[in-house]
């Protein structure tokens, strides 16, 4: 009985994409056709590239695998260091002349720091597209980092880690994080710490330049106003001499286990305790992957229709957010639920996550709960592309998960194949209430925290 | 909001969105209804949103918080579904959901696969009549508020100065107490309260309906006119018609608050945009704030490093003369006079000297390009038509950039001679207070 509605929800389902794909290659295209061409040029570019003529305008977005797992935990914050300044100077322009070309024509250029990845994202209208080109590249392939513009950084970046101490959420999540992953790039922030940050010299990011920005380590993703004619063009003129070579793989040690609750309590003089309870969680690539996310969804990911939400802030008015996640990164992963409640409410808080992660763990979840999970996951699917901008993000992670370009057509399938022994089994693998990271910034006397 | 409060957020609001040339059908039901739909074909989605013209300026002294509050009760449910389904009912159709309130109006809006954007329609006339409001279901809402605002405000020392500071550069004008309302209030306010309040304001003549997507505009119509035409139209309601009082000189506060930086913001007094002069002050915002390569962040930041980050945004969606904002975080050792020193040089020179033919043309490049990418959404489409409705009507939209390509570089500097003056100005600073980590 169950199997059959299964099927027949998953029919409905295909019929729908179906529908969303004849929609999306209304251009003229074979109807077979994926979201986008995706080409590997002969200097290993991977470019992917969407042609969409409602807009007058072009998003473009540069992958490169130069984030935080490509440096060492003495020099932390160098990948983000090193995107950072792309912006501020070239061998031919100064920082100035960068962002005055750039928002002259109402475009923008910026560029992003991450753990698995950093980007470089260009908007412009489509007649300012040349232009576009050419600040793209001079900024990826010129960079000038010069001393002057190397401290200037650095000492914003100095003044941004000291304000993120006022923030409780940022100090509770540094904090989790430092204590899951250790020693682990994914571990530490990617803008680095006062002391990394002040280690990190200008040969230092030269290398790091030298090392990671090269065309076979990067993705560029290209959505809007352009013919592919156009495109190849546009990059054979402005990334001419961008060759490629061999980039080192990143060593990323395991995360760390523990077996019994470590308690982080940081005190701070304030009228709320914020909240981060979990541990290491799965990578990208796990097979457990898309059970997590069902189960995820009934747990605390699914907004309204999650438990931690119905129990916490609809039931006990608790709190304003409550939420769990699996971060599921290249090379390792780490599950949290977070939640933010007065302080004298922390124990109570805490004692609710715990309850809401005994109970997936160990009784089935409803047919309706694993029904409207799979039914959100897979019907949202035309929201996550709908824009220029959500395409390029999307093919972005497509490409660098290796998801493949038939991922619109596989993912439904991946949804609907979980059942409820694989929530049950994944949530006994892959959650854990006795060996955890508790996490509380807030006024610990108010708190009196049982943990 | 319901889960992040956009429109509560007090200094950090968008640069009001520049639209031209969108494609709007006007329909009006016989109970004052008013429907907005712009098809949108580029994608197989749409958005559904209601507006309501109600916000925190229609609220009294000693209740204010109520129309924010009455947002979050909007999802509890009704007398036909019961408790608790509404965004459960919009996320198993793949849909998301959510609200915003502000100072004049609450909006509420559904994202959806296109071929199921009918099921809000009929959802959205459901709870704008049968709300439940019982005692209980408030009252563990009003918890959840506190909630909301202890993350928002009370732990959040620049915030706090941004909330202090428009307690103080208003002092008659409803504007100057906080949307998501003062503690001591939210405390005291009752479930009577809120049934007068969604009595008064939730009414089709008090609404506003806007669709954009890829929808049929009579199809769509057809839908609305079925689930709404049969809600009664409400009692008129008196605009609350108020006028600041003049200031008359400048008004400083201070927050001292645990904190690592100082903090700077200053407000002038300065018009809306429906006034000729906001067109000139949106350019001036745009010269003083457009980017790196504006004069706040290359004075600031740039050249004399004295500041993490520091902007300027003139704020003029509103339907009464609202503030010209300047703000400035210090950099790490630098002290907030020197800040303070900095942007007030800024200021004096572009009272004196106009800015060059070339930043005039950057910024209106910028408000024009600004708007063609925000087309890109179809979220922030409807969101720019329904801003523009609540103000004053969403033609507006259609004057805006012949206004503001019309600036001149002397008139920019016209209307910073005329209103970025001390008799005008609100300055709050927040004051770090250390304590000893425990």
């Amino acid at each position: 009985m169950r199997k059959r509605s299964r099927t027949a929800r998953f029919m409905q389902t295909a019929f729908a994409l179906l529908f969303v794909l004849l929609l999306l290659l209304q251009s003229g295209e074979a109807a077979a056709a994926p979201i986008a061409r995706r080409d590997v040029l002969p200097n290993g570019l991977v470019l992917l590239h969407a042609e969409k003529k409602t807009l007058p305008i072009v998003k473009v977005v540069v992958a490169i695998r130069a984030g935080s797992i490509m440096e060492s935990y003495e020099k932390a914050g160098l990948a983000n260091l090193t995107a950072d300044l792309l912006k501020e100077g070239t061998r031919r322009r100064s920082s100035k002349e960068i962002s005055d070309a750039i928002e002259f024509v109402g475009g923008s250029l910026g560029s992003s720091g991450g753990a698995d990845f950093i980007t470089i994202t260009l908007s412009v209208l489509r007649k300012d597209l040349e232009l576009g080109f050419d600040l793209l590249s001079d900024i990826i392939l010129n960079p000038a980092f010069s001393d002057e513009e190397v401290a200037r950084r650095k000492a914003l970046i100095r003044s941004s880690i000291i304000q993120q101490k006022e923030e409780p959420g940022a100090v509770a999540s540094k904090a989790f994080m430092k204590a899951v992953f250790g020693d682990n790039p994914y571990g530490w922030p990617a803008e680095g710490t006062e002391d990394s940050v002040a280690r990190i010299t200008r040969q230092d990011i030269v290398d790091f330049h030298r090392t990671c920005y090269v065309p076979n380590n990067a993705i560029m993703t290209v959505v809007g106003d352009v013919g592919s004619d156009e495109l190849k063009g546009l990059i054979a003129k402005y990334f001419r001499g961008w060759n490629g070579k061999d980039v080192p793989s990143p060593r990323i040690p395991a995360p760390y286990s523990p077996d019994k609750p470590a308690v982080i309590a940081i005190n701070k003089e304030i009228t709320q305790a914020n909240i981060i309870l979990g541990h290491a969680g799965v990578r990208r690539d796990d097979p457990d992957y898309y059970a997590v996310l069902v189960m995820n969804y009934i747990l605390g990911g699914g907004g309204f229709a999650s438990r931690l939400m119905d129990n916490i802030r609809d039931n006990k008015g608790l709190s304003y957010d409550v939420h769990s996640f699996f971060a599921a990164n290249k090379y390792a992963g780490s599950f949290q639920v977070g939640l933010q409640t007065k302080n004298q409410s922390a124990n109570t808080a805490i004692e609710e996550t715990l309850k809401e992660m005994n109970r997936i763990m160990t009784e089935p979840v409803g047919d309706k709960e694993l029904n409207d999970a799979r039914s959100f996951l897979t019907g949202s699917f035309p929201l996550k592309i709908d824009s220029n901008n959500k395409i390029a993000g999307f093919l972005t992670s497509v490409e660098y998960y290796n998801l493949g370009l038939d991922y619109i057509e596989k993912y439904p399938a991946y949804i609907n194949a979980v059942t409820k022994e694989d929530v049950l089994r994944v949530a006994k693998k892959h959650l854990n209430t006795k060996g955890y990271i508790l996490v509380v910034v807030g006024d610990l006397e108010k708190a009196k925290l049982k943990y | 909001m319901k889960k992040i409060t956009l429109a509560v957020l007090l200094i950090s609001l968008l640069v009001p969105l520049r639209a031209f040339g969108l494609n709007v059908q006007e329909f009006a039901l016989e109970n004052g209804l008013k429907v907005l739909i712009l098809e949108d074909h580029k994608a197989p989605t749409a958005t559904f949103q209601i507006w309501y013209r109600v916000g925190s300026r229609d609220e009294k002294t000693g209740k204010t918080g109520l129309s924010h509050l009455l947002e979050h009760m909007m999802f509890r449910g009704t007398t036909k579904y019961g408790p608790k389904t509404f965004s459960q009912t919009i996320q198993r159709a793949g849909g998301t959901d959510n609200a915003f309130t502000s100072h004049e109006f609450t909006g509420y809006f559904e994202l959806l696969a296109s071929d199921r954007i009918g099921l809000p329609v009929e959802m959205e006339a459901d709870r704008m009549q049968n709300l439940i409001l019982t005692p209980e279901a408030v009252l563990a809402e009003r918890d959840v508020v506190m909630e909301e605002r202890r993350l928002r405000y009370e732990d959040d020392p620049q915030n706090l100065v941004n909330e202090e500071l428009l307690a103080t550069a208003f002092k008659n004008h409803p504007y100057r107490w906080p949307v998501i309302g003062w503690m001591s209030d939210l405390k005291t306010l009752t479930p009577d309260d809120l049934v007068n309040h969604y009595r008064t304001y939730y009414a089709p003549n008090n609404a506003v309906i806007i669709v954009v997507g890829d929808v049929k505009a009579d199809e769509m119509l057809g839908r609305i006119k079925d689930a709404f035409s049969g809600i009664p139209r409400g009692p008129v309601i008196r605009e609350s018609a108020v006028a600041e009082d003049p200031q008359y000189g400048e008004k400083r506060i201070f927050v001292k608050k645990e904190a690592e930086l100082p903090y700077i913001v200053m407000a002038y007094k300065a018009p809306d945009i429906k006034q000729e002069d906001g067109y000139a002050l949106e350019v001036l915002g745009s010269v003083l704030s457009g980017g790196k390569s504006s004069r706040m962040y290359k004075s600031l930041v740039y050249d004399k490093q004295v500041a993490l980050s520091a902007w300027a945004n003139y704020d003029g969606m509103y339907r009464d003369p609202f503030l010209f904002f300047f703000g400035a975080t210090a950099a790490h050792g630098k002290k907030i006079e020197d800040v303070e020193a900095a942007l007030a040089a800024e200021i004096e020179k572009i009272r004196k000297e106009p800015p060059t033919d070339r930043e005039v043309l950057k910024a209106k490049n910028q408000i024009e390009a600004s708007f063609i990418m925000e087309q890109d959404s179809i979220y922030m489409q409807a969101r720019t038509i329904g801003h523009f409705e609540m103000i004053g009507g969403w033609r507006l939209i259609d004057t805006y950039l012949e206004g503001i390509r019309k600036v001149t570089p002397e008139q920019a500097r016209q209307a910073a001679e005329k209103y970025l003056v001390n008799e005008k100005k609100t300055t709050g600073i927040l004051i770090p207070v250390n304590k000893e980590t425990k």
